[in-house]
């Protein structure tokens, strides 16, 4: 994409969009009068510190969901940025399945078949604006982006009233029957024999890293994934392969909303246990952030997962050890990592180009 | 008589350039150019495609900066940084697609960049006025309220010209001003262009057309790979060694091969009619009928409703009249066939543009060569780097693609070899069927023989073809039969043996009555 | 004066408070996009506008200088969008969201720093913000009937920055249509290449649309906090940058239609409220939370071309590149 040999595109560029990002972050924190390597020692502590783990890698689950909506679309040169509403209408669907079946049906049971309905709700709600880009030629930003809005009315709508709690003014469901959680990894490790620290951390990570594994298949091991990547270089070049564009491109849509929508398995179905209005909270942003950092590769969308569950996870400690410096701060470095290594992404990569390679040419 | 005795007066050049270069890459588009253009001349610059042509051109309306060189206008020495500096110096720009912002009027369209005030109000009456005289003066005439979008190409193409005078322009330069215009359009273009120049403007025609230099020309300059190769005055030259200048050898008349008896019709068409959105006819009852081992070629000017024939016949738009009947199935309104259908009833497809259509630049070569055929690509829905592999190689030792790398992006091969990947994968197939669109445009002189050898092997292995190009001297060379086609119809279908430029040329242009075809 | 009457006059006054920064938006939007450039940044530099204003207003006393804080805030959020999509030729939406994001994490950074108070600003006094002004005569003409009370309740009584905000509308029309400037601008819209080969720089031109959008955030982001709030809240911008995108667009980029989306848009906002708890016939109670969306349900179904047809300009969302 950038014309640089693919050990540079992957490897190098991602690292120096991410010391930019935070070296501009870390102006911000001078401006504010605290000492940045102060404040990023507090974050790692945060973020790794014995017991914090847990904390980060859940969530980086939330983040290599959205990611992974967010790089597949992505592929085929779509911009989904209505992660947010699709997250919501996942954890919408979970809250339908568990609700309605829970009392019927074999708890294990009725999580699975919510876990089908957090994937196909998110699908369902990112289908409409690829329908209407393929076949109608409305613009997918601008849709997925009112999509985010109708969204967050149809919730707040109905848990303000048609499943709100019965005999509470909260804007939340009731809480669901034990048997459909997502069994908690410290739970599930003492199973195994290992003691380890309470976390919101929960089964849907394994999900996630498989996840991660299916796409990457999808994207470089199928037909379909060709199909994607070719659409997403030149649509032109798709369509006289016989490449059947529209459905291509309502499929990719389907997918990318269903991952998003199993954002909501961590929140809702893994700590919440309930469905509560705004969970995610801007996290489908951040899986914008995730694919452009993670280059659109499943284990760049890892790796930036990782660093932004750190980023989050730290920022949180960055309340009780600053009076000045909040967790926002992360959302600051957030922005600045997109845009860095999306906005800006040309903006370094032909200094960066001349500057290696003469070295490497000058070596041989 | 010239009064220093020289055939041309140093003072009199209107555009003088000296060693002039521009680099693009590891492509030196032009290389050390010296040209002399005599004002009040129609001078025209011809090469073939990549010859530099219009780089230099660019160079000369500022678009471009030369790496090297010096470059004058009226004898002055001109720096031009932009085009607002050429356009200082007199110096007006036809560009080959049209800078026009179809959203606008004539009138805006002219004014954009010459206001004459901070308020539009302030200049309209002032430049309709101008505009109107000018239009008069150079039989230039257009309603300056019509909305650009609404014009046909050859009023826009005035519309262009008319801004380039409108600034100023004593000096005009035209880059390929004639690809879209029909014959007719064409002639018109040239009596303005007397016109201008019996003015006192100076004409800078970019072409690669010989024949066009010839008509209208006083003096020509040719280009070849970046290099100025020779300074003629069309009175004292022909389209023979001006050709041989071009291409850099002497042009022998194509060896016709010798006809080979025609197979059974494969594909037949009938009474195809196609509109565009905007409900223009661009192809108006077309029948055609395509045989095993032959070469059908649809001669015309580019833009006469060729790329839509390729489209319909390929899949690539629904035939909305008449229909296509090809390995047993009808394929008409409702029945319409997708490209992957097409390709399935054995029809393969070499696009007029490759670059846009024919490849996945960012692709790799291996991926490439499985375009619209995944079941080369792997089993099943799968794809498999070592079957796209196992699949390539044999390819690119047949074609002689060069580097001969399969994971390399078509994007890192030249034009010639990115045209061999596509050529090799649609013959590969075997296919039937093999429309082939601009086989050579832009392709190496070398390459174009070794492209022209594997097309008339394929046509020996019982092949019907149909070839569209734009240049007469390939359909010469390769067709049995040519059918000629003009704002969308069919003019006439001759056979190859015996069909002359000049027939051709006339039915293209609609001039030939019944008798000539 | 008749009851319905004063409810009328009510829902058009509030329509008109809260679709003023609606407008502005929705203004520097058609600005922005009639250059070429999309802006989907517009909530967040709407939200740094609010949140400078506030900050600056807290800290000197004076709404002028705390007003003059919002248009620098953002017109550099709007200049970072520049430079990555005007010089750097980067992905117009992708830096949008940037924006986006960096204002809703530094503003909260920020006034966490200057004011420890949860990410808010102090809440302004009377002396700090735009009050509301009485035009002339508006009392004089209160008791004449009709016309007098629609003068005194609607027209007058505003704070300067509504003013500001429906006058912008035949200011940029002017400037759109009416002058050089204008005309170029929307040429870089729609084919720069014509531009460039005119003579005329296209990214000077679309830095300055980008400006000028920049300082029409930023007069709706001091509306927000320092004329029709008393302060800053954390995502006091509420999507309302998101919602000027969709009347711009329901508008069809067109200055006249655009104020009547924005005043559309605000209406249903001053309406909803109202409609809570009211039965209508056959339907029940109304939802109101639906009602409150609305605008981006009519937004996406004019974007599917069922009605009509939004066509943005040609040239929207393309960097420009010299060929080659």
């Amino acid at each position: 994409m950038t014309g640089l040999p693919r050990w540079l595109d992957i490897g190098v560029l991602p690292l120096v969009n991410l010391a930019l990002a935070l070296l501009a972050a870390a102006v911000v924190v001078v401006l504010v009068g605290e000492d940045p390597l102060h404040v990023f020692a507090v974050l790692l502590q945060g973020a790794f510190a014995p017991g914090a783990l847990g904390y980060t890698l859940y969530y980086a689950t939330n983040f290599i969901f959205t990611g992974l909506a967010a790089a597949l679309a992505f592929q085929a040169r779509l911009f989904n940025i209505g992660a947010e509403g699709q997250a919501m209408l996942g954890g919408l669907g979970i809250a339908f399945v568990c609700l309605s079946f829970e009392t019927v049906l074999p708890g294990p049971l009725v999580a699975v078949v919510a876990i089908a309905a957090a994937a196909l709700f998110g699908a369902a709600w990112a289908v409409v604006p690829g329908w209407l880009q393929a076949y109608r030629g409305s613009h997918i930003v601008i849709t997925t982006i009112m999509f985010n809005f109708l969204a967050s009315g149809l919730m707040v709508w109905l848990l303000s009233g048609p499943i709100m709690r019965p005999g509470q003014g909260s804007p939340q469901t009731r809480l669901f029957g034990e048997g459909v959680w997502l069994p908690a990894m410290h739970d599930l490790a003492r199973g195994l024999g290992f003691e380890a620290a309470r976390s919101p951390l929960n089964l849907s990570f394994l999900f996630a890293l498989l996840a991660c594994a299916a796409v990457w298949a999808l994207i470089w091991r199928t037909k379909f994934g060709y199909a994607l990547r070719a659409i997403g270089h030149s649509e032109e070049a798709a369509r006289y392969a016989g490449i059947p564009v529209r459905r291509a491109v309502v499929v990719a849509m389907a997918l990318s909303g269903a991952f998003a929508g199993c954002m909501a398995l961590n929140e809702i179905l893994g700590v919440q246990h309930k469905l509560v209005l705004n969970f995610s909270a801007g996290y489908g942003f951040t899986g914008i952030a995730v694919a452009l950092m993670g280059r659109n590769h499943p284990a760049g969308i890892l790796a930036a997962s990782l660093l932004f569950g750190a980023l989050f996870q730290g920022g949180a400690e960055l309340n009780f050890e600053f009076e000045t410096i909040t967790h926002e701060l992360a959302l600051v470095i957030q922005g600045l990592v997109i845009l860095f290594s999306g906005a800006l992404a040309y903006m370094f990569t032909p200094w960066l180009a001349r500057l290696l390679l003469s070295r490497s040419a000058a070596r041989a | 008589m010239a009064r220093n005795g020289g055939s041309r007066q140093p003072d009199r050049a209107a555009v003088r350039l000296r060693g002039v270069a521009k680099r693009f890459g590891a492509v030196l588009a032009n290389d050390g150019v010296d040209l002399d253009i005599g004002r009040g001349s129609v001078h025209g610059i011809i090469g073939e495609n990549g010859a530099g042509k219009s780089t230099l051109a660019s160079i000369i309306y500022g678009l471009y900066a030369p790496d090297g060189g010096a470059v004058e206008i009226d004898g002055k020495a001109a720096a031009l940084r932009s085009p607002a500096d050429a356009i200082a110096r007199g110096v007006g720009m036809v560009h080959q697609h049209f800078m026009l912002v179809p959203t606008f009027t004539v009138l805006e369209n002219i004014m954009l960049g010459m206001e004459g005030g901070f308020l539009l109000g302030q200049g309209e009456a002032d430049i309709r006025a101008r505009l109107e005289s000018l239009s008069r003066q150079h039989g230039l005439e257009v309603d300056p309220d019509a909305l650009v979008d609404d014009l046909p190409v050859g009023l826009r193409q005035r519309v262009e010209i008319l801004k380039a005078l409108f600034r100023g322009a004593r000096i005009l330069i035209l880059d390929e001003p004639t690809g879209v215009l029909t014959p007719d359009e064409t002639d018109r273009l040239f009596t303005i262009l007397r016109g201008i120049r019996d003015a006192g403007g100076t004409v800078v025609l970019i072409t690669h057309k010989l024949r066009e230099v010839m008509a209208v020309c006083g003096t020509v300059s040719v280009m070849r790979r970046g290099r100025m190769v020779g300074h003629r005055e069309t009175a004292e030259t022909n389209t023979a060694e001006l050709a041989e200048l071009m291409v850099g050898r002497k042009v022998g008349q194509a060896a016709r091969p010798s006809g080979s008896a025609a197979g059974t019709p494969v594909l037949r068409a009938a009474g195809l009619t196609w509109r565009s959105p905007g409900g223009a006819l661009r192809l108006g009852e077309v029948d055609l009928e395509l045989r095993a081992g032959e070469i059908l070629a649809v001669a015309g000017v580019s833009g006469n409703g060729q790329s839509e024939l390729l489209d319909l016949l390929s899949g690539l738009s629904g035939v909305q009249e008449g229909r296509i009947e090809f390995a047993g199935r009808r394929i008409d309104a409702a029945h319409p066939a997708t490209p992957a259908e097409m390709r399935a009833l054995g029809l393969a497809h070499v696009p007029e543009d490759r670059q846009r259509r024919g490849l996945v630049l960012p692709f790799e070569a291996r991926e490439n060569a499985v375009l619209g055929r995944p079941q080369n690509a792997g089993p099943g829905p799968w794809t498999s780097g070592a079957a796209m592999l196992a699949h390539t190689e044999p390819l690119i030792a047949r074609f002689d693609i060069r580097p001969p790398e399969p994971m390399l992006p078509a994007a890192g091969f030249s034009g010639g070899n990115q045209q061999k990947i596509v050529l090799a994968r649609e013959f590969d197939s075997a296919p039937a069927v093999l429309l082939l669109g601009q086989p050579t445009r832009g392709v190496d002189i070398g390459t174009i023989e070794t492209i022209h050898a594997q097309v008339m092997a394929l046509k020996e292995r019982g092949c019907a073809i149909l070839l569209v190009s734009t240049e007469l001297d390939e359909i010469l060379a390769l067709a049995d039969r040519i059918m000629v086609i003009n704002g969308g119809r069919v003019a006439g279908t001759v056979p190859a043996e015996g069909a002359t430029r000049r027939q051709l040329g006339l039915m293209m242009t609609g001039a030939a009555g019944e008798a000539g075809a | 004066m008749p009851e319905v009457w004063i409810d009328i006059l009510a829902v058009l006054d509030g329509t008109a408070r809260l679709a003023a920064p609606l407008i502005l938006c929705a203004m520097a939007g058609l600005v922005s996009e009639r250059s070429g450039i999309v802006d989907i940044g517009l909530e967040g530099k709407l939200l740094a506008g609010a949140f400078a204003a506030a900050a600056v207003a807290t800290l000197t006393g004076s709404p002028w200088a705390g007003l003059g804080a919002s248009l620098a805030a953002s017109v550099m959020l709007a200049l970072v969008h520049g430079f990555a999509c005007i010089t750097h030729r980067g992905e117009q939406i992708v830096s949008g969201v940037a924006v986006n994001i960096l204002a809703l994490g530094m503003t909260v950074v920020i006034a966490n720093a200057l004011f420890r108070h949860g990410g808010h600003t102090p809440a302004l006094g009377p002396g700090e913000r735009f009050s509301p002004m009485a035009l002339p005569l508006s009392e004089t003409l209160r008791e004449v009937p009709v016309l007098g009370s629609l003068y005194a309740e609607l027209v007058s009584g505003h704070n300067l920055l509504v003013y500001a905000a429906f006058l912008s509308v035949p200011l940029v029309w002017w400037l759109l249509w009416r002058t050089r400037f204008g005309l170029r601008l929307r040429a870089a819209g729609e084919m720069p290449e014509a531009v460039d080969s005119a003579g005329v720089s296209v990214p000077a031109l679309r830095y300055r649309g980008i400006l000028i959008a920049g300082l029409l955030c930023g007069l709706a982001g001091a509306y927000l906090s320092i004329a029709h709030g008393a302060g800053f809240v954390r995502e006091m911008s509420a999507g309302k940058g998101f919602l000027a995108l969709a009347a711009l667009i329901f508008g069809r980029w067109k200055p006249l239609p655009v104020l009547f989306a924005c005043l559309l848009f605000g209406l249903l906002d001053t309406v909803a409220p109202r409609l809570q708890g009211v039965d209508l016939p056959l339907v029940g109670p109304v939802p109101v939370a639906l009602v409150s969306v609305l605008p981006y349900a009519m937004t996406v179904v004019l974007l599917a071309g069922f009605f009509g047809r939004a066509i943005p300009p040609r040239a929207l969302g393309r960097p420009f590149v010299k060929e080659h």
